[in-house]
């Protein structure tokens, strides 16, 4: 036996009670993690300086004339442009079958992708030689269980498809794209702008944004403020900028999630720091005379200050543990669940937050019932007066 | 024999609101190596104060308290603490074993104060439950023991680190006649086999038999002071 036996030991002494705090500890680390590993594939999207983004100035929904794209394409710095629009597509049903299609102009799209889109030659060319061909981000083609060569109904949300009278086109996977770790097209399924353009009902000749390199990043400022001058006091009015900043306000729409995670992940531990520090000074009151058994034996009150506050780092700790793991669970049903969207993995930054938060809740649930440990005197623990 | 203990003109007094009590006036007393002393007294006549600055666990207000010929009373908390684990075996009246403890876990507490290797520490920890007569018991926890088991455990808790001094409080008084008499003889024997010095507080006559002395204690005095000094 040593002082760590015994602190595991004395955690141990009411095992519903400790249960129940490692649950509501990991319940609030899973919440963490889950949201830091979120946060940081949402932010962690590999960006080119050059890259920019023309949209409706209204927002991203709002979509714009095709010419537009023209006339973006051929302004002064401006290298390549390509367009995109949000098909709202899903494979059989909701929520489950959700996937973020993007019907494109391929050519120019591979220009502007360039460094994500590494496919074999005959992917691609099969993909820009069919009309109906579609590429699909190669981990959404693995939880589908699609085949390249394969027809795959795709139903749009938004759109009905003039050809069939429904929602639904039949594409031909051409290829699957390799998504490695901040890759732009996580999750992306790409079809053809053209053969959508030509069988949608409504919404003809409109685009959703327009994706741009410029010759330079010097010139980001200078053309961005050129394309929104060029369409100021038009119907449609734009607003350009370089990607990094588009991701970070596609963001911000979907919810400021640096404040969700601050309020969210604060108020459960705040509330976990109160649950857990009053047990801890309350278990230590029970053992009020053990402390005092174990003083006269010999124990110095810093031996006694340390072992408690073992005890509640290694509650916090194992609680910590659990919801991380808990966090990997979650996020793994989530990437089978889920179609679309960057795949979520347990992020490193969300283990080092969760350490130092375990850190700071085991020493501040852990100091009172220390120190009230520490301060005891042995003849008031054991009532020998 | 040499003195042990040896406590000259100690005083001590306790404030209760703004009333100041005085518990020991001036007292003194020696004890030799080797002895086995028995206090009586009535109730607030000081016995436990008595255990409690003989065992470094309170402090003496004036007055010298010497244990094997160097003065303990102006220790302060830290050397008084280590004085306390290498010198001074205590054995309560509620036994005050740790419940969550196995008897051999709760025996070897006192070891984790010291350097002893693990092996070492359960050979002396096995030694020290034989010699109360529980090694069948090692791995049993207090409350699948009796009461007297558990004292027993206590009292190998309070040798296995081979203290010089033994202070019992009251370690029959939660026991029935019979395992009260076993007791009291495992104490006999540690201190007529192991030359352990025992000083034991006791309400009961029966019990103080045991002792090769008796001191009475009175409103902070032996009753018959010669005795004790």
């Amino acid at each position: 036996m040593n002082d760590r036996a015994l602190m595991w030991k004395n955690l141990w002494r009411k095992p519903v009670r400790t249960i129940l705090l490692v649950v509501s500890i990991t319940i609030a680390f899973a919440i963490l993690c889950v949201m830091l590993s979120f946060n940081d594939a949402i932010s962690n999207v590999r960006t080119l300086p050059t890259r920019m983004i023309t949209l409706s100035k209204i927002n991203f929904t709002e979509p714009l004339p095709m010419a537009h794209y023209d006339r973006i394409a051929r302004m002064e710095g401006v290298a390549v442009a390509t367009h995109m629009n949000w098909f709202g597509g899903y494979f059989q049903e909701m929520p489950r079958g959700f996937l973020p299609v993007f019907a494109v102009d391929p050519e120019t799209y591979f220009q502007v992708y360039a460094e994500d889109l590494q496919i074999p030659a005959e992917q691609r060319d099969a993909f820009f030689n069919d009309p109906t061909a579609m590429l699909v981000a190669a981990p959404v083609a693995e939880k589908f269980g699609w085949r390249v060569g394969q027809r795959i109904p795709i139903k749009s949300n938004i759109f009905t498809n003039s050809t069939s009278g429904d929602s639904t086109w039949e594409f031909m996977l051409a290829g699957t794209i390799p998504t490695p770790q901040g890759s732009s097209q996580t999750g992306s399924v790409l079809i053809h702008y053209d053969y959508f353009n030509e069988t949608r009902t409504f919404g003809r000749d409109r685009i959703g944004w327009v994706p741009f390199l410029t010759t330079s990043a010097e010139l980001n400022d200078r053309v961005s403020n050129a394309i929104d001058q060029r369409f100021a006091n038009s119907a449609d009015e734009t607003s350009t900028n370089d990607e990094a900043t588009f991701n970070k306000s596609f963001t911000a729409q979907l919810g400021n999630i640096a404040l969700v995670i601050t309020l969210v992940v604060g108020s459960a531990f705040i509330a976990i720091l109160l649950i857990v520090g009053t047990t801890m000074a309350l278990a230590v009151r029970e053992r009020t005379k053990e402390v005092g058994v174990m003083k006269t034996l010999g124990f110095s009150s810093g031996r006694v200050l340390r072992m408690v506050l073992g005890e509640s780092m290694l509650l916090a700790f194992l609680g910590a543990g659990f919801g991380a793991l808990l966090a990997l669970g979650l996020l793994a049903m989530a990437a089978g669940a889920g179609g679309g969207g960057p795949p979520v993995s347990l992020a490193p930054s969300a283990l080092l937050w969760s350490a130092l938060i375990a850190l700071g809740l085991g020493l501040l649930t852990g100091l009172a019932p220390a120190l009230q440990a520490y301060r005891m005197r042995i003849i008031d623990a054991l009532g020998r007066r | 024999m040499t003195d042990l203990i040896r406590l000259t003109d100690v005083e001590k007094n306790y404030t209760r609101g703004k009333e100041k009590i005085s518990i020991f006036d001036k007292l003194t007393m020696r004890i030799e190596q080797g002895d086995f002393v028995a206090i009586m007294g009535p109730s607030g006549s000081g016995k436990t104060t008595l255990l409690n600055l003989l065992g470094g666990t309170d402090k003496a207000d004036k007055g010298a308290i010497e244990f094997d010929g160097k003065r303990i009373d102006n220790l302060n908390e830290g050397q008084l603490t280590a004085w306390r684990a290498a010198n001074v075996g205590f054995i309560f009246q509620f036994y005050n074993l740790m419940p969550i403890l196995t008897a051999a876990q709760n025996v070897e507490l006192p070891l984790l104060l010291t350097k002893l290797a693990p092996k070492k520490r359960r050979e002396n920890v096995a030694t020290a439950l034989k010699i109360v007569g529980l090694e069948d018991r090692a791995k049993h926890r207090p409350r699948e023991m009796s009461g007297g088991q558990q004292q027993r455990v206590a009292i190998a808790r309070a040798i296995v680190s081979d203290p010089k001094l033994l202070l019992c409080d009251e370690p029959t008084g939660d026991l029935d006649r019979t395992t009260a008499d076993e007791i009291l003889g495992t104490l006999q024997v540690l201190n007529r086999d192991l030359g352990k010095t025992i000083i034991m507080v006791t309400h009961d006559a029966q019990a103080a038999k045991f002792a090769k002395r008796t001191l009475h204690l009175d409103k902070g005095r032996f009753e018959q002071a010669e005795l004790a000094a």
